[in-house]
């Protein structure tokens, strides 16, 4: 249907001439800007009325005197429907451990947080099929698991900053329980937020995908960081780790770098290692915890990211 | 009244902070919009999420950026 609609304005409201490179190359851009920003618009209000269900609170309830596994588990999926930002990555923390959340599933949680959002899997879904968006998800989710439960098992609880552990949190005043308009009028303001942000970079990667789609030589990409080179995954994540940007504005370039021949499970891992940590991140959290565990953090993530990019990379050209 | 804006100092924190000094100006009452960014003096406060916006030391909203409208509205309370 949006198909349709995106040929009848490019072929007879512009008049341009199906089956040219130029007019089919408008006519991809139309259909993936209307098929993207109509999925951002659903999902990310549907998002936001789920979202205030979950204040961090309610996470911290949920958490507490929940044993290590199960513990991870739990912290990755409530990673997933807490609404939070970065800079509030600090009170979060402490308030976990304040309320006697082992070390290892808040991380788990805060690895998760970033890492697996709902912009991400629009933009994934919308440009490369649903398949890779559940694909991201899932080993978004595997990831804050499996490398929350590895630091909880390295017992690094010396590590976290002396006064954290002193710290009382105040009684925090109870607030109201948002009413349904309320829960609405928040969501539309969260949706038209996401969008002022996330759309110019949305646009510009489409656009540069329409361009791209035929005329650009697979050859540099390739030759560097194509199959053939075993360390292209590894590489793709050192340099992914300490750059930081929000989910929205990498996948234009992940997928530019996808035109150009860069396997996808390479770009992903590129793509999650530049949202899951980053230094501006590190230093934020050096408030709370020692050097030590955060190398170790920022460690045992990017060896979880790597290992998703090898399978990606196994897996993929199979079910693409 | 005292109007305290918790935060660390994200880009908003520093709106939150914009919008409550915009809200007191527009009703024309006597309030100053003081910053919290210490950690420590964050915690007291029971908050887990920035920007929180407390009114005469008592937390009224946390996590969300309130537009000077919203802020005006728990002022008039």
């Amino acid at each position: 249907m949006l198909k349709a609609l995106a040929d009848w304005i490019v072929f007879e409201k512009i008049g341009l001439v199906p089956k040219t490179h130029f007019g089919e190359a408008v006519d991809f851009f139309v259909y993936d800007i209307m098929k993207i920003f109509l999925l951002l618009v659903l999902i990310v209000y549907v998002v936001a009325i789920i979202r205030s269900f979950f204040p961090p609170e309610r996470a911290r309830k949920m958490l507490g005197g929940k044993r290590e596994f199960v513990g991870n588990i739990l912290a990755a999926l409530l990673g997933i429907v807490t609404p939070f930002c970065s800079c509030s990555a600090c009170p979060l923390f402490i308030g976990f451990v304040e309320s006697g959340i082992p070390l290892g599933v808040s991380m788990s949680f805060l690895i998760s947080s970033p890492t697996v959002n709902e912009v991400a899997l629009i933009l994934l879904w919308g440009l490369f099929g649903w398949k890779v968006g559940v694909l991201y998800m899932t080993t978004g989710v595997a990831i804050a698991i499996v490398a929350g439960w590895v630091i909880g098992r390295m017992h690094l609880e010396d590590q976290i900053e002396e006064y954290v552990l002193q710290a009382r949190f105040g009684a925090g005043s109870e607030l109201a329980r948002p009413t349904w308009k309320e829960r609405h009028q928040d969501a539309f303001e969260y949706t038209k937020g996401i969008l002022k942000k996330v759309g110019p970079f949305v646009v510009i990667g489409i656009a540069l995908g329409a361009v791209v789609h035929g005329y650009v030589p697979v050859e540099f990409v390739v030759r560097v960081a194509g199959p053939g080179n075993p360390f292209a995954v590894p590489i793709a994540v050192l340099i992914g780790l300490p750059l930081y940007s929000n989910a929205a504005g990498t996948i234009p370039i992940v997928q530019a770098l996808i035109e150009k021949g860069l396997p996808l499970g390479t770009a992903l891992a590129l793509m999650m290692s530049i949202v899951a940590i980053s230094i501006p991140e590190m230093i934020i959290l050096r408030r709370v915890v020692k050097w030590k565990l955060l190398y170790l953090f920022a460690a045992v993530v990017a060896v979880a990211i790597i290992m998703i990019g090898y399978l990606f990379n196994a897996v993929l050209p199979a079910i693409q | 009244m005292r109007i305290q804006i918790l935060g660390m100092g994200c880009p908003k924190c520093t709106q939150l902070t914009a919008n409550a000094e915009q809200a007191v100006k527009e009703a024309g009452i006597d309030a100053a919009v003081e910053k919290v960014s210490d950690l420590q003096e964050i915690m007291k406060f029971g908050v887990m999420v920035t920007p929180a916006l407390a009114i005469d030391g008592e937390v009224k909203s946390a996590g969300k950026l309130l537009s000077p409208k919203d802020i005006a509205g728990l002022l008039r309370k």
